[in-house]
């Protein structure tokens, strides 16, 4: 792709122009430093502007800030890594707000536990498909209150009463009175009304924002290079670092030789951190250079050494018996014992890495007294919690800046703060002397651990005479992601819910059923990875019931939603999305439909994938329907966009994705053998968004479980063939 | 170390660095243009796409040492009708997520349509085949190229 040739190296430039240039050199190293783009428009990052600002403006709660000048912040508490929160949280605001769109800004909040915790979560961080489903209420009151607030003022203003008083589009009117007033007029007055203790919140039918494709806030600074991220972050003195650490999981440094690196130009110190050894630079390039040039022994000796053939084995040989029963019930022996046929599957699932486009980073500035960081911190309160431990800080003395990230699919979300952790010892080993910005090569990003973990799923179904499922009988062998983290606590009667969520909540109503789960670590350190579990839940139940239902001559779909409650939600998509993809229609020849549903993250969503034979002996997926039904949809194109987004990534692991361990080091460290999917392989997408008056719930994973079910179900009308292992390229080997 | 003069956006930069330093740290940590993204280092993903005399190229491994006198274009500098366009219509139909990827897309986008004005789905796929998208944002690249491209020919 970088092949065309550059006829005149650039070090051949004419000597009289180098001297004629020599004369901004100065201006050139003046760039080096503190150049930070301005962001565009209606967003910013937590931080300096708002505490400016906060004097002249109006901010009667946390999240809101009405300026003189007219426009209305809302301070997000969730992170933006594409899903949307910042259009998503700033909606709701203005929607009880009665604000003009136009007006709106967002901004992100800064670390504070006690204004921005997730409601869901008891602290502040984003996942799980949270952000708006916990903030509903929240921003529509904040909304609501500054709203009662901005009317009290004008009626106190124009000695008017509330009650003749309307809000439409950010102007307060009376019209008996013929007064109105913009919010940015009335900001000053609204300062010195009584926050009311409560306010009665539009009814879902009165709504004027909510529910319409406002644009994204952050798509301009996005598309034209002008959104900072924090590989962009800069700041005088900034030393960028990259660390060298173990090639195995659980190895250290047993010694290390700087000499060579210490020599490249730009490299301007080594030091042991506890996890490697980091190599502190003038630019990214020299700390590369200077890495590679380090000498480090490693002390393996308490690794992770093993293959991942090996770590199949122990899966596999685990799931065999069943293992702690997460749900259960009628009696599976007498199943069993009564069936015409007794069909039975084994599912193997690999490691996964999230690959985010943006390969981790952290920013880090500490003294005595106190430290900053820039990051994509998904969970700012454990992040400041990490850093603050290895500063010796109090953790208030720790602000956390949250900027855009670009990408996390839960990687950044870890319990451990391991990134900023990391960071902090960074700054800490150079005696907090230089602001420093810890970085990771792609290479870094894919090896560095916390992976979905690797999983098998046994099962084994009866069918009585009928044809009817009778017995369902599903082993789980995996690796808890929560045990050791903050979220223990959610583990319950030693199991790990997000090993069986999807499997153990099934909505098909079946006689008799029994999923267990066997947890079993590794040294490979497991963490969420879009949809977590469901991943490979969903996957072994919807293929697996396909597999049942095609035994005994059901369709998909009729045999789907005769095992369905008739009001389950599962039905509800299942039926519009066979009415989107007319399911049940002739195709081209070549070509096959299947259908997957599955519930996550209390959003329901069904796909249908038109599936032909490609080239590699893979799938050539064409195009996937999908329904969802996601309660209100606050931004019904934003939720398109993440039904579409979480098909793509679905996919993308689906046809090629595993990360393998060879003697516990990863094989797959770049995009060349870590394939993702590209334009020309993805598939045509159709979105429908069942309506629906319920709370909204998240939808920035529940795009992703059904598609991988729905392709091998296709795969296997074409081929005969059910997909037991993925992903489908290299599965055979 | 050697002095190299870059020329970037229509400006021209003296960068003391290694010869082999790949022109996107250059134009990132050097110059301090940061819309241009690092993604994979081995010209796999084209976060790091700018284009080189208006060719849509790898700026991660391309030494500065063989850039020469081409006129080098990051997003920053990126101007014209058709690149209007082209950013216009991201907007349009809030093409971005996480947005990482997106200045790379933006620059193949706006080589594709320079070189070909009425891409068909199989030149669109040629063109933007090596630029990855993690967020997965393709269906919307895909249509909002050819919105642009409408606009374009009017």
């Amino acid at each position: 792709m970088n092949s065309k040739q550059i006829d005149e190296p650039a070090n051949m430039v004419p000597t009289d122009r180098r001297a004629v240039l020599k004369g901004f050199g100065a201006i050139g190293a003046g760039l080096v430093l503190g150049v930070c783009l301005p962001v565009t428009g209606r967003i910013g990052q937590s931080g300096a502007a708002f505490a400016e600002e906060a004097g002249a403006a109006f901010t009667p709660n946390a999240f809101v800030r009405i300026s003189p000048d007219n426009t209305v912040t809302v301070l997000i508490k969730h992170i933006e890594f594409g899903q949307g929160p910042f259009t998503g949280l700033s909606t709701l605001v203005a929607e009880e707000l009665d604000a003009d769109w136009a007006q709106m800004r967002a901004e992100a909040a800064p670390a504070d536990g006690s204004k921005y915790k997730n409601l869901m979560f008891g602290v502040q961080g984003t996942g799980g498909s949270t952000a708006i489903a916990n903030s509903y209420t929240q921003m529509r009151e904040a909304g609501a209150k500054a709203r009662a607030m901005l009317v009290a003022a004008a009626a106190q203003t124009w000695s008017v009463d509330v009650a003749g008083i309307t809000v439409e589009k950010g102007v307060v009117k009376h019209a008996a009175s013929g007064k109105s007033a913009t919010f940015g007029e009335l900001a000053n007055a609204a300062k010195t009304i009584d926050v009311p203790t409560a306010v009665t919140l539009k009814k879902p039918e009165d709504f004027k924002i909510i529910g319409t494709d406002v644009p994204r806030m952050d798509s301009e600074a996005k598309s034209t290079g002008a959104a900072e991220f924090t590989i962009d972050f800069n700041k005088d003195g900034l030393l960028t670092v990259l660390v060298a650490r173990s090639p195995v999981f659980g190895g250290f440094v047993k010694s290390f030789d700087d000499t060579e690196a210490r020599k490249v130009s730009g490299v301007v110190d080594v030091r042991q951190i506890p996890t490697g050894v980091a190599v502190y630079a003038k630019s990214y390039w020299a700390a590369s250079k200077g890495r590679e040039a380090l000498k480090v022994t490693w002390d393996e000796s308490a690794a992770e050494t093993r293959s991942s053939a090996e770590i199949e084995t122990l899966y596999r040989d685990l799931a065999k018996v069943p293992g702690k029963v997460a749900a259960e019930k009628g009696t599976l022996d007498t199943a069993f014992k009564n069936s015409a046929k007794v069909i039975e599957a084994e599912y193997v699932f690999p490691f996964l890495a999230h690959a985010p486009m943006e390969p981790l980073d952290c920013a880090i500035e500490a003294d005595s007294s106190k430290a900053e960081i820039w990051a994509g911190s998904q969970f700012p309160p454990l992040d400041q919690m990490a850093a603050a431990q290895v500063l010796m800080l109090r953790p208030e003395a720790v602000k956390v800046n949250t900027l855009f990230a670009g990408g996390s699919f839960g990687r950044r979300a870890t319990p451990s703060g391991e990134l900023a952790r990391e960071a902090a010892e960074c700054v800490k080993a150079i005696d907090r002397k230089y602001p420093v910005k810890l970085m990771r090569s792609r290479e870094d990003d894919m090896t560095g651990g916390y992976y979905r973990p690797f999983t098998v799923h046994r099962l084994k179904a009866s069918l009585d005479k009928d044809g009817n499922i009778s017995g369902w009988d599903q082993t789980i062998a995996t690796s808890s992601i929560l045990a050791g983290t903050p979220f223990a606590f959610m583990v319950q009667g030693g199991i790990d819910p997000t090993a069986v969520e999807g499997a153990s909540d099934s909505p098909y109503q079946l006689p008799s059923l029994r999923v267990s789960v066997h947890q079993q670590s590794t040294g490979v350190p497991p963490l969420w990875w879009r949809s977590v579990g469901h991943t490979h839940t969903g996957f072994a139940v919807e293929t697996f019931l396909d597999e049942l239902l095609a035994a005994s001559g059901k369709d998909a779909v009729e045999g789907r939603l005769a095992l369905l409650k008739a009001d389950a939600r599962e039905a509800g998509v299942l039926k519009a999305v066979a009415e989107l993809a007319q399911w049940g229609r002739s195709l081209s020849d070549g070509h096959a439909m299947g259908v997957a549903v599955h519930q996550s993250f209390s959003s329901y969503v069904a796909q249908v994938a038109e599936v032909s034979l490609g080239e590699e002996g893979l799938p050539k997926v064409h195009k996937v329907w999908c329904a969802v039904d996601c309660g209100v949809a606050v931004n019904p194109n934003i939720v398109k966009a993440q039904m579409e987004g979480g098909i793509g990534y679905g996919l993308s692991a689906a046809l090629f994705n595993a990360v393998t361990l060879d003697k516990g080091r990863i094989v797959e460290t770049n995009f060349d053998t870590y394939r993702s999917l590209r334009i020309n392989e993805m598939p045509d997408v159709e979105v429908t968004i069942v309506k629906s008056a319920e709370a909204p719930t998240g939808v920035g994973e529940p795009g992703v479980p059904p598609v991988a079910p729905a392709v091998a179900n296709a795969w296997a009308k074409l081929t005969g063939k059910r997909v037991r292992r993925l992903p489908f390229a290299g599965r055979d080997a | 170390m050697a002095a190299f003069i870059l020329t970037i956006n229509g400006r021209e930069h003296k960068v003391d660095a290694d010869p082999d330093m790949p022109l996107l740290w250059a134009i990132r940590d050097v110059v301090g243009l940061t819309g241009t993204k690092f993604g994979c280092g081995i010209a796999q993903c084209g976060a790091c796409t700018v284009h080189i005399d208006g060719q849509p190229q790898r700026s991660c491994v391309l030494p500065i040492s063989a850039v020469g006198e081409a006129k080098v274009t990051t997003i920053e500098g990126l101007d014209g009708t058709v690149a209007e366009a082209v950013k216009a219509a991201w907007v349009d139909i809030d093409v971005p997520q996480c947005g990482y990827c997106q200045s790379g897309q933006v620059m193949s986008a706006v080589g594709l349509l320079s070189e070909t004005s009425n891409p068909t789905d199989e030149d669109i796929d040629a063109a933007m085949a090596g630029n990855i998208c993690r967020c997965a944002t393709y269906v919307r690249i895909r249509q909002a190229i050819k919105n642009a491209a409408g606009k374009v020919q009017g």
